[in-house]
């Protein structure tokens, strides 16, 4: 294939992923490695190199508008980004010394688990009992702006959501994904912070995280300009066109749908790694 | 007391509203350095064959300053992607010291140090001692 068709492909091909990852808030990484690793054949290490700066590209953007928007708690954000950066490296210093074909399966599982957390009913455990002591001490309480006006929340468990942190960190330097799935796991039932917060403050940790593995990618020759260029224009762009329709439609139908094809993404992953 | 937390959230709206520009213009930018980057290296390479099956540790290409510098110098399509890819990557970094920055006028020096560690994990990260 000559690389301007390759070129082309993978644009369309991103632009699919950042509008399904934007739409279903998967993030476009966890659809754009699959794509490019089993329909295209490019080596799994490269394609964890384009998608990590696709990672960067998408989240700074919206991370912008939440953050003018005031719900995102930067001090949570920022207490968590020393958990996720320092796991983030570590992630991205063992992935190549890890076979190919066991970064697939475990990508094929993480990919199954968000597509389990992208169905699963949400419950928001969000309440206003301010009095942990961690929580307090590191100022995470906070509130955001709703039309009623500003609504405080609590923060729980603060040592037990630092470490599922550290777990989104590893997964996202090892994968090259932004692990939102496991980052939202981490505040919605463990810290119980409202959805609204989370989300967004997930979305905020997610640049830096990725900066610092995409450094160690960078250094390694994992960030090949040929495919990354394509990835990180393509997804973000078809981020941004998925953050439109989202505001007109609630696409819950379009959720079960979505889900499918990510398991059956998943299910190709895992395969491909146990076939070698 | 409401005086002063309302002025603590006044710093706090400010530095939101910085911190959204600082963001967004990183990305128009350094995505606006990587199209232009890709349209040249198309023209350069684009009849070439792509060849991305096998993942070779190369440390040869554009991966250090000095190497993309010398790269843009010769309207390397390849360097000017990678001076884009650096960009992107120092826009969420810079938001980091701006928040060191912001903590510091509000003088809140947990905040301050809880940045600067951070900033000192990504510097490691930076130094090229772990790509293996």
């Amino acid at each position: 294939m000559s690389i301007l068709l390759f070129t082309l492909v993978i644009l369309l091909g991103a632009f699919l992923a950042g509008l399904v990852g934007s739409l279903t808030g998967l993030g476009g990484g966890v659809i754009i490695i699959p794509l490019l690793t089993l329909v295209l054949g490019v080596d799994i290490h490269y394609a964890i190199g384009a998608s990590i700066v696709s990672v960067i590209a998408t989240s700074s953007g919206s991370a912008a508008a939440y953050v003018k928007e005031g719900i995102t708690n930067i001090r949570i954000g920022m207490f968590l980004e020393i958990a996720t950066t320092i796991s983030a490296i570590f992630g991205a210093v063992i992935t190549v010394y890890i076979n190919p074909n066991y970064i697939s399966v475990i990508f094929g599982a993480i990919l199954l688990f968000s597509a389990a957390m992208m169905l699963r009913k949400k419950v928001d455990h969000s309440d206003t009992d301010t009095s942990g002591k961690l929580a307090k001490f590191f100022k995470l309480n906070g509130s955001y702006p709703t039309p009623n006006g500003e609504q405080p929340y609590a923060v729980h468990n603060v040592a037990g959501g630092f470490l599922m942190m550290a777990v989104a960190g590893v997964a996202s330097g090892l994968l090259g994904i932004g692990s939102g799935a496991l980052k939202v796991l981490a505040m919605d039932n463990i810290m119980r912070i409202p959805f609204k917060v989370s989300t967004t403050t997930s979305n905020f940790m997610m640049g830096v995280t990725a900066a610092a593995s995409a450094v160690v990618y960078l250094h390694r020759g994992q960030i090949d300009p040929g495919i990354a260029m394509p990835v990180c224009l393509g997804v973000l762009i078809g981020a941004r066109a998925g953050s439109k329709i989202l505001i007109k439609s609630k696409p819950e139908k379009l959720k079960v749908l979505f889900a499918s094809v990510v398991t059956f993404l998943a299910l190709q992953m895992i395969y491909s790694g146990l076939k070698g | 007391m409401a005086e002063l937390e309302k002025k603590h959230m006044l710093k706090d709206r400010d530095m939101q509203l910085i911190m959204g520009n600082l963001l967004r213009t990183g990305v128009v930018l350094s995505m606006t350095v990587v199209f232009i980057g890709g349209l040249i290296y198309l023209m350069g390479y684009g009849k070439q064959v792509a060849n991305y099956s096998e993942f070779v540790m190369d440390e040869s290409g554009f991966f250090s300053l000095a190497s993309i510098w010398t790269g843009m110098l010769e309207m390397n399509g390849k360097a000017i992607i990678q001076l884009g890819i650096l960009l992107l990557i120092f826009t969420p970094i810079s938001r980091v010291i701006l928040a060191v920055f912001s903590f510091l006028l509000e003088r809140d020096y947990l905040y301050v140090l809880i940045g600067l560690m951070i900033l000192g994990i990504i510097l490691f990260s930076l130094s090229n001692k772990l790509a293996g």
